[in-house]
């Protein structure tokens, strides 16, 4: 089989000989190496393999022609809408304001105007039910070649929910489960018209925080409203001018805000790369802050645990090997991983066995894994008293809403089992059992899969741009809700669907899943792996440290 | 650089020959080149020859000599590399916040924040939260919140993009669209990320925006992620802003070509929440379509406060909501809920959908907190009144407090966030806190929350003097707002002696 394997090179061989579909995933994914090194925190896992399989080259080629095309009928219709042949469908500047410097150029609005336009109908598709393993999509139909869309008033019933971040199932209804939440939002309301400073710093939130603290095994944890804004405003609370911070290339979005806002210089790591990595902390340490070549106040290594693009697992004990070698500083952003791997759901850490207070600063969010809002930075109490004091959400944004502060607490209540059920644990082991049930299948059916085999987050590769969007719709014929993207949220060649396997996704349905993108690989011909064995070259073969500490 | 003058003087001297014996014979085929050569250089003078030599081995010399590097002189070995990232002893990752920091003992509430607040244990009459209009602890919101809650549970577990969009979203954009009589609205799932986000996302590298110096933090926030370049005007002085828009002009004229491209905005509060007063919008206009500049107007202070309906400070002035380029307010003030939204002609705001990054990026607004905002604006519509209301009550409070001996009442009368200032600095900041600290602490014993306006000192650009923050409500009674300026006057007369 060709997948490029990263794999093993730390641990020994991985464990690729288990037949996850018969074993159907679960005693291979609860069984611990044994390390020789006995003691409890450092058993490191088999990592399992991230496999990015490369595409046969006619399928580069085709891509790129498929942008050839797609951009030359682009500018032949512009310059039909341009001599007046076409009509434009976009909002135009009114008219008082034509001789204004014009707020858009033109080249950012042609990919927009002429590629989006094409298949925009596969995004921001509205839903009218909560969205659990099963949803409700609003129809909508375009009458101007998806320049506007209109409701029709129908519904899409029951349509399988693969796309939500709704790793636990913790997005329900349920009366029972949402007791305590109608009770608070009786009692509190939804807002809170204060910042935490101030006066909006209620009991109940303090209680969530030491929950999350006591839930993860560290110190101390402050909680945020929003997960962006949790790394946007508190990275600059960390790090700043002197510092240097180290980021992963394909960090999100907020996480690279986060950094710019903070002043710090930006170095970028290919993802994943340990070498790269290790590279660049030799390099930046030897020659200091550029061109003063005064020594580097810290040095702040920037990660995500499961990569929301790529289903990659982070490489965390050779980071910790690497961040204790070069005595450099980990943020480590849980947003995908938290409740959605380890044995018991506390995320990367425990799926490597690393002890968490290792991580210097523990970042994850509370939209997905329990099904609410907001995120948490959690750690060392002298960290988080420093949050409490510098950072920007504490001081300038409004406290988080009781009512999902309530959800969070009863999501994590029910996974550590304190809520008197095992219902919490198990989700998570119907979680670890789908994904791996999953991936398994995809692979077998010759689908290019991306990423770690026990990531909820998998994404198919479709590669062409033509393909993205019949694809998409393909399946919602079918009744199946998937996200698809492509450039820019991914390389430009790499366009893809992302599936995330749920907790609450019963085997039925992700036979059914299966089943239809088995039907349509075959229509719609994007079965491109071609199984030939290798190994991902070089790149991880020479490291320089030792695992242990 | 020297290696690259002699290769081309080769070469020079190559191509001036072969022109020469080209002159000679045109027509030859390839293999008369060779013979020319070697002809050309029999007829060459013997001083050209020599010379000739002397170059070719100074190229080889110079292809085998080692390149001069700036960096080869820093290289180092792996010995002493190994020894710096020993040496290397960086900072710890946060300084150690001492026990006692004024900002991280928060105060305690217990139960919700509402009118009658629990401050610390003791049971207070809330002057502190943005609650303008009560409507947090309306029944009808919270009727409205749990029967969304009912049918769509608590998350979204999605961006907008992938499924997070729900009826309840679309509905409250068009909601917001209508009670402020715009052609569209955006809504962000957090209040500060809303302005943060809008920016950036029109203004780019190169932009030029003109920005008030009381201009809050997330509109600070949102100026440093587009990496424009800001220009800081004088708070509230329109002929500070009119000299720096003409300094622009005459920069502009000396090079048009890239005055042609550089998008130029002006970002203002409509109630500024750091100095309690009111932008001057119809002078902003003005001004707008004098040097063609964009407005961008923060209103989560005057939205649902200011106007005779309130839409906020356009309606207070009578400014036609079209002449401003974007409008944007949280939803955590006067409404009551969570997140925030911006709105204007779709031209302007459609374009935050792929490009405003707590849009895109972020996981949408849990549908029972725009369930909750789509009643407190029906509410709003329904009773206009309450407008009214509270602009009486805010005028009362601003008069009752005038004349508290050694503080300074900060604010204009119809201002439901006023800030109390010490008329008499003890010259650090850190003491004037605790002054104003005690301040709020012997209200907070006698029954009234009270609360200092907090900033982050190092962070922001221009830091406001420290104060007290007194928030109006629409649920405060005539006595209580007495009572409450009775208090403070009994305070300062105690605490500032």
């Amino acid at each position: 089989s060709h997948s490029f394997t990263h794999s093993g090179v730390f641990f020994g061989p991985s464990n690729n000989s288990t037949d996850p579909l018969n074993g159907q995933g679960r005693k291979v994914w609860l069984h611990v190496q044994k390390n020789d090194k006995g003691d409890c925190f450092h058993q490191p896992r088999v990592r399992g393999e991230d496999s990015f399989e490369e595409a046969p080259m006619y399928v580069a080629v085709l891509t790129y022609m498929n942008y050839g095309i797609v951009i030359l009928f682009g500018y032949f219709r512009d310059f039909l809408r341009a001599v007046g042949l076409e009509k434009c469908h976009q909002a135009q500047e009114r008219e008082e304001q034509r001789n204004f410097v014009p707020l858009y150029q033109d080249f950012e609005n042609f990919y927009k105007r002429n590629l989006y336009t094409r298949v925009r109908d596969n995004w921001n598709r509205p839903i009218c039910s909560f969205p659990g393993p099963f949803f409700d999509i609003m129809e909508r139909v375009s009458d101007d070649y998806n320049w506007t869309f209109r409701l029709t008033g129908r519904t899409i019933e029951n349509v399988i929910n693969m796309g939500s971040y709704n790793y636990l199932g913790f997005a329900e209804n349920n009366v029972d489960f949402l007791k305590t939440v109608a009770e608070e939002t009786r009692q509190y309301g939804v807002g809170v018209c204060s910042t935490r400073q101030e006066l909006g710093n209620l009991s109940i939130h303090e209680k969530l925080e030491r929950l999350v603290a006591e839930f993860l095994g560290v110190e101390s944890a402050m909680a945020f409203g929003m997960g962006f804004a949790t790394n946007s405003m508190n990275i600059p609370a960390l790090v700043g001018k002197g510092c240097l911070i180290l980021s992963d290339e394909l960090n999100h979005t907020s996480l690279i805000l986060g950094a710019r806002l903070s002043g710090a210089t930006i170095r970028v790591f290919k993802h994943n790369n340990m070498q790269s990595l290790e590279k660049m902390l030799k390099e930046s340490i030897c020659s200091g802050q550029p061109r003063t070549h005064r020594a580097w106040k810290k040095i702040l290594i920037m990660v995500e645990g499961i990569h929301s693009m790529e289903g990659s697992l982070v490489r965390l004990p050779e980071i910790l090997a690497l961040k204790k070698k070069y005595k450099a500083y980990l943020y480590l952003d849980e947003a995908h991983s938290i409740g959605a791997v380890g044995p018991t759901g506390r995320g990367v850490t425990e799926h490597f066995g690393v002890d968490p207070n290792e991580v210097d600063v523990l970042m994850g969010t509370f939209t997905k894994s329990f099904g609410a809002a907001g995120g948490y930075i959690a750690g060392k109490k002298e960290l988080v008293d420093y949050l409490r004091s510098h950072s920007h959400s504490a001081v300038y944004a409004t406290a988080m809403s009781p009512p999902v502060v309530e959800q969070i607490i009863r999501a994590i209540k029910c996974i550590m089992g304190v809520d008197g059920t095992t219902e919490g644990q198990r989700r998570v082991r119907q979680l670890a059992e789908n994904t791996r049930y999953l991936r398994s299948r995809l692979k077998k059916m010759g689908f290019i899969i991306y990423g770690n085999q026990d990531s909820p987050v998998v994404p198919l590769l479709l590669y062409l741009p033509g393909k993205v969007g019949a694809f998409s719709r393909a399946m919602l014929k079918r009744k199946i809700g998937i996200v698809v993207v492509g450039f820019p949220a991914t390389p430009i060649t790499e366009a893809r669907a992302r599936f995330c396997v749920s907790a609450a996704h019963t085997r039925e349905m992700l036979d059914k899943v299966l089943q239809s993108l088995d039907e349509l690989g075959d229509d719609i011909k994007v079965k491109f792996s071609r199984h030939r064995s290798s190994y991902r070259p070089e790149l991880y073969d020479e490291t320089d440290f030792e695992l242990d500490s | 650089m020297l290696k690259t003058v002699v290769l081309h003087n080769v070469l020079m001297e190559t191509v001036i020959r072969r022109r020469r014996s080209d002159s000679v014979k045109m027509a030859a085929g390839q293999q008369w080149v060779l013979v020319e050569m070697v002809q050309a250089f029999y007829e060459a003078p013997a001083y050209h020859l020599i010379l000739e030599g002397i170059l070719i081995l100074w190229i080889i010399r110079l292809l085998f000599s080692k390149t001069y590097k700036l960096q080869e002189r820093s290289d180092l070995t792996e010995k002493e590399k190994e020894e710096l990232i020993e040496e290397w002893q960086p900072e710890p990752l946060v300084p150690l916040v001492p026990k006692d920091h004024p900002s991280l003992n928060y105060d305690v509430v217990t139960g919700p924040p509402s009118h009658r607040i629990i401050v610390n244990g003791k049971e207070c009459i809330n002057f502190a939260s943005f609650n303008f209009l009560g409507l947090l602890d309306s029944e009808r919101v919270k009727l409205k919140a749990l029967s969304s809650l009912k049918k769509y549970g608590v998350g979204t577990c999605g961006p907008r993009g992938f499924y997070g969009t729900f009826d309840v979203h679309l509905e409250l954009e068009e909601r917001l669209a209508k009670f402020m009589r715009t052609e569209e609205a955006i809504i962000y799932s957090y209040g500060f990320a809303t302005i943060a986000s809008a920016i950036p996302a029109y203004s780019k590298r190169g932009d030029i925006v003109f920005v008030d110096e009381a201009a809050c933090f997330s509109i600070q926030k949102g100026l440093q992620a587009s990496r424009s370049f800001v220009k800081y005007f004088k708070h509230n002085d329109m002929e500070d802003l009119e000299r720096l828009l003409k300094e622009q002009e005459i920069e502009d004229q000396k090079n048009p070509r890239k005055a042609r491209v550089i998008r130029r905005f002006i970002v203002v509060e409509g109630l500024y929440i750091n100095a309690a007063d009111i932008c001057p919008l119809p002078e902003l206009v003005k001004l707008k379509y004098k040097y063609k500049v964009r407005i961008f107007l923060e209103e989560s202070m005057s939205f649902g406060v200011l106007g005779e309906y309130g839409r906020g400070v356009t309606e207070h002035f009578g400014v036609n909501i079209d002449d401003i380029d974007l409008i944007s307010a949280n939803m955590e003030n006067a409404l009551a809920s969570i997140g925030g939204f911006c709105c204007g002609r779709s031209f302007v705001i459609d374009h935050q959908r792929l490009s405003g990054q707590g849009y895109c990026f972020s996981a949408s607004l849990p549908p029972m907190l725009a369930s909750a905002a789509i009643e407190a604006l029906n509410i709003m519509e329904e009773d206009p009144g309450i407008f009214r209301v509270l602009q009486d009550k805010c005028k009362h409070m601003h008069k009752a407090l005038q004349g508290t001996p050694g503080l300074k009442t900060v604010g204009e009368p119809l201002t439901p966030a006023l800030h109390l200032l010490l008329e008499n600095s003890t010259g650090s900041r850190t003491n004037d806190l605790k002054l104003l600290r005690a301040i709020v602490d012997y209200s907070l014993d006698r029954q009234i929350a009270l609360t200092l306006a907090r900033y982050l000192d190092k962070e922001e650009r221009f830091l406001p003097p420290p104060s007290i923050r007194v928030v109006v409500t629409v649920e405060q009674t005539q006595e209580e707002m007495e009572k409450a300026a009775q208090c403070i006057r009994e305070a300062a007369v105690k605490i500032l002696k």
